[in-house]
Formats: structure tokens, sequence, C-alpha cells
């Protein structure tokens, strides 16, 4: 299930403006890589192209590979939609499908890729929330609206959505920076959990998350505003935390700035 | 003041009174107030003016399909009109909710960037045209250019009773008044719903491209639904506007008492129009019977309202207001 991501020469465009540049990193399957920074240095730009979500903004582009399993996913007969659906998402501000019942948002996926019987749609949504940790929390209300959920269950619905379709990868932006201290536990348990199946890739801008959840850490700055953001170094996170080799992993990591 | 400044004096925690909020608060209440009244009245104005000829009628008011007010045995319906305004309206309807909620897509999510609002403003602005031109347009132009195009209705689909024309003649037909209520209230259901299209919230359309969604999917997933209760709205909005328009269906019917389905042929009679041909003729009876058939298009379009708040309210939980 789980697959490894290649980034070779990344280069990212908001129309003219060069976000991100020289991008080069490998993200190792079954788990989990972190992404850290100062705001604004582009973790989530780089996030978006890994499933070409980054292409939705109008005048936004990329230059360089980046292959999925050897495959590279800006291929000239790759269609993004199925990398979409092979490497899944989630957002920093859950968000469920708010005229969606909660059974509904996590079949959404499904349904659009094949028609399925009610009982194995009944099979999907019990183990991908199960997956999210969230089954027990919903299973007496699923034809409940998202929106009466706590924003921490909300997000753990975005998730048991995100894997009911069974991607390969799953990017989260932030996806505890709306939760509260609680909520925020249970994602990172839950993460914990996932990366047996699942590569996957998180952007946080809280250290303490970065060292407790991910295996591997990836440190992005940007050298001043309109400078394109870069990949700093990328390490183990026990040595990005213990033993940076640049100064300016260290300066961050140690609160000096950012 | 000074000593309502200094940090010693402790608000009180007790109820104040607030004069703006309860100014706000009276103001709205009043308004709404206001609204009912003004509504309620209206309705009791109508009946009180149409009852003397109700009651002189001689023939039953909501079926009979004649108009002789004035006779001296006076005989009125309203079913040739409510026949007309509703089957003017249903086609005007069937036409311009597919294209004006095509029309608001294209400018909302699918038109290049650049382009969008031009078309957006140019769609707004045929809002703004009066409807005398659109009844003119009608008479002048697109009479005589759609005769060949009723004619192809009638022979290729002629089995349909709707395009049936036993007549030959194309003209002053309930189709093209049709047309021109379509033409008329494409811009308020575009409009509308283009708004409503805009509002949906990044997140969601992001959600759905995310899970593989085609631009199609992302459409029917995140946009359509979040948009409906507005979609709804748009649509009745401009049914209200079809099921009122006067001028530009008063010029191009030529006025009849009948129920004929066949919609190409001409004739055909709605309320809005029937009231203004016919006022300036009306005896005492007649203009009783005018406004009886005014309060009975007053009391359609209310159900029509009605009707779409509870389309809209029975899903509430739903509609992403929290
Ligand atoms: N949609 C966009 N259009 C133009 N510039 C953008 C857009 N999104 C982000 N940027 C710019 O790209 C840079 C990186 O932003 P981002 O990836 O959001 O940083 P981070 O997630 O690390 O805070 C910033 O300079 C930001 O202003
Ligand atoms: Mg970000």
């Amino acid at each position: 299930m789980a697959k490894r991501i290649d980034v070779s020469d990344l280069n990212v465009y908001y129309g003219t403006f060069l976000a991100v540049e020289g991008v080069n990193l490998v993200v190792e399957p079954r788990a989990v890589t972190a992404f850290i920074g100062p705001s604004g240095c582009g973790k989530s730009t780089v996030l978006r192209t890994l499933n070409r979500m980054h292409e939705v903004t109008p005048g936004a582009r990329i230059e360089g590979k980046i292959l999925l399993d050897h495959e590279n996913i800006y291929g000239p007969d790759i269609d993004p939609v199925n990398v979409r659906s092979t490497i899944g998402m989630v957002f920093q501000k859950p968000n469920p499908f708010p005229t969606m019942s909660i059974y509904g948002n996590v079949v959404a996926g499904i349904k659009l890729k094949k028609r399925t019987k009610k009982s194995e749609l009944d099979d999907v949504v019990e183990s991908s929330l199960r997956g999210a940790n969230l089954w027990e929390e919903v299973k007496d209300r699923l034809d409940r609206p998202g929106s009466v959920l706590s924003g921490g269950q909300q997000q753990r619905l975005c998730i048991a959505r995100a894997i009911a379709i069974q991607p390969q990868v799953l990017l989260m932006d932030e996806p505890c920076s709306a939760l509260d201290p609680i909520s925020t536990l249970a994602i990172e348990e839950l993460i914990h959990e996932l990366k047996q199946q699942y590569t996957i890739v998180i952007v946080t801008h809280n250290m303490q998350q970065a060292a407790r959840v991910s295996d591997t850490t990836a440190f992005f700055n940007i050298a001043g505003t309109g400078k394109p953001g870069k990949l700093i170094e990328m390490n183990t996170t026990a040595n990005i935390f213990g033993s940076p080799s640049e100064k300016a992993t260290e300066d961050y990591i140690s609160g000096r700035f950012g | 003041m000074t000593q309502l400044l200094s940090p010693q004096v402790q608000p009180p925690l007790g109820r104040s009174s607030r004069p703006r909020d309860a100014a706000f608060a009276g103001i709205s209440r009043g308004s709404g107030i206001i609204v009912l009244f003004t509504m309620g009245a209206i309705g009791a104005f109508l009946l009180w003016k149409a009852l003397p000829a109700l009651r002189a009628n001689t023939v039953p008011f909501l079926t009979s399909t004649q108009w002789f007010p004035d006779d001296p045995q006076p005989k009125f319906g309203i079913a040739a009109l409510a026949f007309g305004t509703l089957l003017s309206s249903v086609i005007a309807m069937v036409i311009a909710v597919p294209v004006g909620l095509g029309v608001a897509l294209y400018t909302s999510h699918y038109a290049p960037r650049r382009f969008a609002p031009t078309l957006g403003y140019v769609v707004d602005l045929l809002a703004a045209v009066p409807s005398i031109i659109f009844g003119l347009w009608g008479l002048q132009i697109l009479m005589p250019n759609s005769i060949g195009l009723w004619r192809w209705f009638d022979q290729h689909l002629g089995f349909i009773p709707l395009f049936n024309n036993s007549q030959n003649i194309y003209t002053r037909s309930i189709a093209l008044a049709a047309v021109v209520l379509a033409i008329m209230i494409l811009p308020t259901v575009s409009a509308i719903s283009r708004e409503v299209f805009n509002q949906v919230p990044p997140g969601h359309i992001e959600a759905a491209l995310a899970l593989g969604a085609t631009r199609w999917e992302t459409m029917r997933t995140a946009v359509f639904p979040f948009a409906r209760p507005g979609m709804v709205s748009a649509a009745m909005l401009g049914l209200g506007r079809a099921l009122g328009e006067t001028i530009a269906v008063a010029l191009i019917l030529s006025a009849t008492f009948s129920i004929n389905w066949h919609v190409t042929e001409p004739g055909g009679n709605t309320f809005a129009a029937n009231i203004a041909l016919k006022w300036n003729e009306a005896g005492n009876i007649g203009l009783g019977a005018l406004i009886a058939s005014g309060l009975v298009l007053y009391i359609i379009t209310f159900a029509v309202n009605m009707a779409a708040r509870v389309v809209v309210e029975r899903r509430r939980d739903f509609s992403g207001a929290n």
C-alpha cells in the first residue's frame, strides 16, 4: 500500500514568483516525514506539489521531477485526478462536506470512482472510521451532518474520508493547528497507527509535534520576503533535533527565530 | 466623566439598558411587523375590492374559462388565466433555469479568470433591461424569425400535444411568450446562482479535488449541494418575475380565454396581461373581477415562495450554515 516519493530539483512557482527553489528529498514508505520551518518558507507549497494540488491555484506551476515509486507524477500521460486519489490529503482547517452526513463524507471519495453496494460501503465506513479512531464516537449518528462534530472529530472524519479510498500516501498540512491539545493528542496517536500502512508527510509549525510523531524531519527556510524558500537539511528526526548540521536548523529548533 | 473613567469604579454586573441594542432590536422587529402587515393589508384590500364582483358572478370563479364580467349576468373565471400563466412560466423556467445555472457555473468556475467578470457584468446588465424592450424584441424580431422553429417542432414532434399546431399559424403564442419570459428571467437566475457558486468555501472544493474528483465531480460533490438553497431561491425569484410579468406578455399574446395545450398556436392569456389589457374598458363588476384575478395571482406567488422556503428549510442541518 505505501509508496516512496522521490523529489528532484523541484522549483515551484506562483505565476512568475518563485516560491520554492531546488528541493531534493526522499519520503520513505511506512514512515512519517515532517516538514518544519518558519511561516512562508514553502512547506505547504511543497506538500501540495506532491499530489498535484498545487496546480489548482491559477498560474501555479513547477519544474523538476516527483517520482512515486519510479513513476513521474508530472509525466505527460499522467492524470492529476488519479494522482490525487492515490495520494490523499488532509487540510489545516477541518473541511468535511457540510451538506453530507458523517456516512456520506466517508464514502464521498468512493462514490466518485465506482458504484458500490451498500453493504460494501457500510464496511468501508466502519473500517475507515475505526482507522481514524472515530468509530466509537459516531457509530450511533452516522446520518447526522459532519458539522455537528467537534473540531477534532471533524479532522478525524477528514482523515477517515481520506483513507477510505485507500491511498498510497497521506499528506497532512498542519492538521492539528486548529485543534485543542486533547484532540491534537488523538490525531498524533492516530498518525502513529497510520504509519504502519501509509507513507505520511506532515507539515507542522510545532516542533514538539514533529519530534513526537515523525521519523524523518525536513527543515525549510527562507532568506527573506520575496526570496524563494529552500530545503536546508533533512535527516532522521533524532539527528535534526539532537545534532543538526546546519546553523540555521539549530537556531530554529532552539527557538532563536521563527 | 472622570469618575466614570477611573479604574476604581466597577461596572455594575446587573442588567443594564443598552439603548443602541434596544433601538436596533426595535427597528428590526418593527420592520418585520410592517412587512407582514403590508402583505396582509394588500391581501385584505384585494379581497374587499373583489367581493362584490365575486358575489355577482354567475359561474364558478376558479374553474370557468369565460370572461364576461360586465354582462347583465356576470360570468368570469380564472381557469384560462391560471392555465396560461402557469404554463408560460413553467416553460420559461424549463428553459431559463438550466441555461441560467450553466451560465452561472461557467462564469464562476470555468471561464478564464480575465474573462469571467466581464461575462458576469454583461449578464447583470441584461437584468436591468426594461421588460417593454424584451416585449418589443419578442414581437418584432423573435416572432418573425422563430416561425421556422415552431413549424419544425410541429412537423417532427407534433405527436406530442404540446408541440402540435393544427392552425398552421405560429405567431403570438404561449411558446413565444415563454421564450421571452425565459430570456427575461435568465439574468435573475444566473446572477443569483453565480453569487452562491462563488461563495462555496475553497476548502470544500479542495476537499473534493483532493479525493480525486474531476472538475465536474467537484461541482457535484462540493458546489451544488452547498449552493442548493441559493439555486432554489434564484429559480423562485425568476419564477416570481415570470408569473407577474405583464407588458411583454400582453404585447406578444393574442389574448383568448381558452385552455389550449398547443403552445405554438396563437392565443392564451395570463393574469397580469389580462389585467393590463382589460382594465381601461372594464365596468364596475369588470374591475372587481380583475382584482379578484389579481388576488389569485398574489396567492399563487405567495404559495410558490412558501414552497421554496420549505424546500430550503428541510435540509437546514446540512446547509453548512454553522
Ligand atoms: N496561492 C498563492 N499565490 C501566490 N503566492 C502564494 C500562494 N500560496 C502561497 N504563496 C507564497 O508562497 C510562499 C510559501 O507559502 P507557503 O507554502 O504557504 O508557506 P508555509 O506553508 O511554509 O507557511 C509564501 O511567500 C507565500 O506568500
Ligand atoms: Mg502552510
